[in-house]
């Protein structure tokens, strides 16, 4: 009996969970004009208008770019972050680790704002650039926070058998460290990707003429549902469904392995 | 508080994987039984079984006479000390204790009074308000069998409980463990692969590999007279002799034993521990040997010895701690300690 | 170099962006809330006239839709991805359970911008809740349902209650079997076994991902601008507004002040349960 709950319980959340994203894709496939029912019939038109819409498509690579960027950098930094605090000690190291991560605690929003009005008085002009920085800024603690709870103490015996042996400084890190990383790293990176991709509100207050992906879909929304929308609300999410499995099935074929 | 178990023919599968066959085995109230053998053997599934944790897919579990097999380890007269503890970590030692009598409607006031009284028992008198965090891996051990008491099982279950803690703890732990059972009256089965640790607490060991009884009865018996050749191998160090059946008895390249041995198999393997040989004369003369080396162990010398009558074979052998053995001595073997097995047999 | 030096070596370039990025920033922003707006010209000093404006009616109402909002999406949150997480964990059989969580966590890759237009998509005059509401007789008129606080909750409940599955699926499998088993062992129910054992050790789990979802809900823009309509605007709402139009800088800085302000009692409340550093 409680079993037979349990299993209507969980079909019922996945109904919820999934009826917009199936609505989204379903709809993207409308032949007509408006994404609601009844269904018309499959058409692949609308994907070969986005496609062709050169806005859109700009909208698509600044957002690649500045995902794929953004996450390099604050991958970077996140590492060598947590190697200093894993691996020396150092005075203060709770609060530097606190304010490390302390931006997950504010709002996007905020962390947005606060940017903008900082280089604004500082006269910058906004671009990818500046959406860049910020995409760092939020996605550092996830970075330094994943890759900190990865640094165990296997590799520390592992990088000091590597310095016994006459590795340097660099050697050590780059022959040991990071390939024993190599998973928190790709992990690391890639919800990087995946967040910065779909991050609107910093894309919003920090671009002006280059736009992000989702700043642009926000523009187009103005105008009122379209398949269009649907169209373009299914690339982006099949994108990054296609990132998440292909993390997947490359952690679990390291650990089968 | 204490209560006979029997197991009649209980076998399980894990998918393809048949852990345990027909085990019987009675168990009498208020013994103290080890199950022992290699990881993998079952005895960690017999375990649970007896708990309650799984159902097995053939036989019987019977305690005091009733069937329990069916029923959920809530409801049966067993409880279990976990090999991780299992220790409730949000809660004190008190609370850990008193879960049992909680569960079963005890008033705070009196399951606090019985919770501190097992504590005392296992000599934490003191240390009711801490948490499991908070005390050291041997007194965890202790909680978790104070809260396993507390509800006065018929029967204790207890898997490798002392797998954790560092060997010079283990040894004061079996004592205290033995100590306990004795003072309660209840019944234990303690599972171990450590067949020191078996020895130095059962009243009963049974033995168990691939999923079968191998050889079961009191420690001195199984060590010295094992049933199987895996039970000789497993206990300790064992001298293993290629024999052959002969028209005056056993014919070995150290000479012939004038035993008769049950069977028919032509190829035998004679098994002789170290400590039964000796330096001196005895039942069956094994000739010279030369002292290869030998190494002090504080209780006794163990040397590797080298038999002039079969120079490719090499023997193990404990010497009294008084003196390092000679380079040449002249081994003989009491026949009473001898193990006879067919060759090859498990 | 010393140990130390060259410890603060690695660190330094991580801890300078996110000074330079985000503290420095964040203190330029706490200045600028106390600064005025005079015509066009900004004057610094130390006015408490933006925060002043919190009596006034629009204001002092976004702050409250926006707490409201949060605290029921939190808790229903809560109480749907709870025994989703359970389920998960307990009666899938463990190698279907990646790919079940894969599964039930799929929407949350989207961006918030999408995900809204979807429900927007599901909840309008003509998307398929009404359709079907019709369709089985239910309801003759079709339903106000997007362009409300339900739409908005309902938006956010979905995200949230994706979040929170996750951190209490994984709180919850990588609890030892063994505690469950001692206390059924010990005569423990399967209700009482829940109650003393199972909820207070996943109560850290429950309470940071209680805590990252209030954060990450009252401070979203997207979320009731796309479905809530305009009755009633939430704090992020009415910050944006400051910014556009009426570039009123200084206001939009004391109220996300105000914002991070309501986060830190959130976080002072629920300190004693939080681990963030260990998620």
């Amino acid at each position: 009996m409680m079993r037979w709950l349990g299993w209507l319980y969980l079909l019922t959340a996945y109904g919820f969970i999934l009826l917009p994203v199936a609505v989204l894709v379903l709809f993207s496939l409308q032949d007509g004009r408006l994404p609601v029912p009844p269904f018309q019939g499959v058409s692949f038109r609308w994907y070969a208008d986005v496609l062709g819409d050169r806005d859109l498509m700009a909208a698509l690579g600044n957002s690649a770019l500045v995902a794929v960027g953004s996450s390099a950098l604050a991958c970077a930094l996140g590492f060598l972050a947590a190697y200093g605090l894993a691996r020396h000690v150092l005075p203060g190291a709770a609060l530097v680790r606190a304010l490390l991560v302390l931006p997950l605690a504010v709002s996007t929003l905020i962390v947005g704002l606060g940017l903008l009005i900082g280089l604004n008085r500082l006269g910058i002009g906004l671009s990818l650039w500046t959406a860049g920085i910020g995409h760092v800024v939020i996605n550092l603690p996830l970075c330094f926070a994943i890759l900190y709870s990865a640094m165990g103490d296997q590799q520390r015996n592992a990088e000091r058998a590597a310095r016994d042996l006459g590795a340097n400084q660099a050697q050590v890190l780059w022959l040991v460290t990071v390939p024993m990383l190599r998973p928190a790293l790709l992990a690391a990176f890639f919800l990087s990707v995946t967040l910065s991709w779909d991050e609107f509100i910093i894309g919003f207050l920090l671009t002006r003429f280059d736009v992000t992906l989702p700043v642009e879909i926000w523009n187009l929304l103005r105008s009122g549902l379209s398949p269009r929308l649907n169209a373009i609300g299914s690339l982006v999410f099949l994108a990054s469904v296609a990132v998440v499995v292909a993390l997947e099935i490359l952690v679990l074929a390291r650990r089968r392995a | 508080m204490t209560a006979p178990v029997a197991l009649d023919r209980v076998g399980h599968s894990f998918g393809p994987q048949r852990v345990l066959r027909d085990i019987g085995l009675e168990i009498a109230a208020g013994e103290y039984v080890v199950l022992l053998g290699p990881s993998g053997c079952g005895k960690t599934t017999l375990l649970s079984i007896l708990g309650g944790f799984l159902r097995p897919d053939e036989g019987r579990v019977l305690i005091d006479g009733r069937d329990v097999t069916a029923l959920p380890p809530a409801k049966r007269p067993t409880t279990t000390v976990f090999q991780d503890y299992a220790l409730f970590p949000h809660m004190t030692l008190r609370d850990n204790v008193g879960f049992g009598l909680r569960m079963a409607g005890v008033a705070k006031a009196t399951r606090h009074q019985m919770a501190e009284r097992q504590l005392a028992l296992v000599g934490l008198e003191r240390a009711g308000g801490k948490r499991p965090h908070e005390v050291s891996g041997g007194q965890r051990q202790r909680v978790a069998l104070a809260r396993a008491l507390a509800v006065e099982p018929d029967v204790l279950l207890l898997d490798e409980p002392l797998g954790a803690l560092d060997l010079k703890l283990r040894r004061v732990m079996q004592d205290e463990l033995k100590a306990i059972q004795r003072r309660v009256g209840t019944t234990f089965v303690h599972v171990t692969h450590d067949q020191e640790e078996a020895m130095a607490i059962a009243d009963r060991i049974v033995v168990m590999n691939a999923g079968r009884i191998e050889d079961q009865g009191p420690p001195d018996r199984v060590y010295r007279r094992p049933a199987s050749l895996f039970t000789a191998g497993f206990m300790g160090e064992m001298n293993r002799i290629p024999a052959r059946r002969g028209p005056n008895g056993i014919e070995t390249r150290l000479g012939v034993l004038p035993v008769a041995v049950p069977g028919s198999a032509p190829r035998l393997t004679v098994c002789l521990r170290p400590e039964a040989l000796w330096d001196g004369a005895g039942d069956w003369d094994l000739g010279p040997a030369q002292v290869e080396d030998t190494a002090f162990f504080g209780t006794h010398f163990r040397a590797h010895l080298v038999p002039e009558r079969a120079p490719d074979l090499r023997l193990v052998a404990h010497f009294p701690p008084a003196q390092a053995p000679e380079p040449v001595v002249r081994l003989s073997v009491d026949s009473q300690e001898l193990s006879i097995f067919p060759e090859g047999s498990p | 170099m010393s140990e130390g030096a060259r410890g603060w070596g690695f660190v330094a370039p991580a801890l300078l962006w996110t000074v330079a990025f985000f503290l420095v920033p964040l203190g330029v922003m706490a200045a600028m809330s106390f600064a005025r707006l005079d015509g066009r010209e900004l004057v610094w000093g130390l006015d408490w006239g933006n925060y002043a404006k919190l009596a006034e009616p629009a204001i002092g109402q976004a702050v409250r839709v926006s707490l409201e909002i949060t605290l029921t999406v939190t808790a229903v949150s809560v109480l749907l991805a709870y025994p989703l997480a359970a389920i998960l964990a307990f009666q899938v059989p463990p190698r279907w359970q990646r790919l079940a969580l894969l599964l039930a966590l799929l929407p949350f890759w989207t961006s918030y911008v999408v995900r809204s237009y979807a429900w927007l998509l599901v909840l309008s005059k003509q998307g398929v809740v009404n359709k079907a509401l019709m369709g089985l007789g239910l309801v003759t008129e079709p339903l106000t349902l997007a362009n409300t606080r339900f739409a908005t909750v309902t938006g956010f409940v979905h995200f949230f209650t994706m979040l929170l599955t996750l951190t209490i699926y994984a709180n919850l499998v990588q609890l030892p079997r063994n505690y469950a088993r001692a206390a059924q062992d010990l005569g423990a129910s399967g209700w009482q076994t829940f109650r003393h054992v199972i909820l207070p050790l996943t109560l850290p789990g429950i309470v940071t991902g209680a805590f990252l979802s209030f954060v990450l809900c009252i401070g979203d823009y997207i979320t009731p601008q796309i479905l809530g309509g305009n009755n009633e605007l939430a704090l992020p709402q009415v910050i944006m507004v400051q910014l556009g139009r009426r570039a009123d800088f200084p206001l939009a800085s004391a109220l996300s002040v105000v914002l991070m302000g309501l986060v830190t009692v959130a976080y002072l409340l629920s300190s004693r349960w939080l681990r963030l550093d260990r998620t």
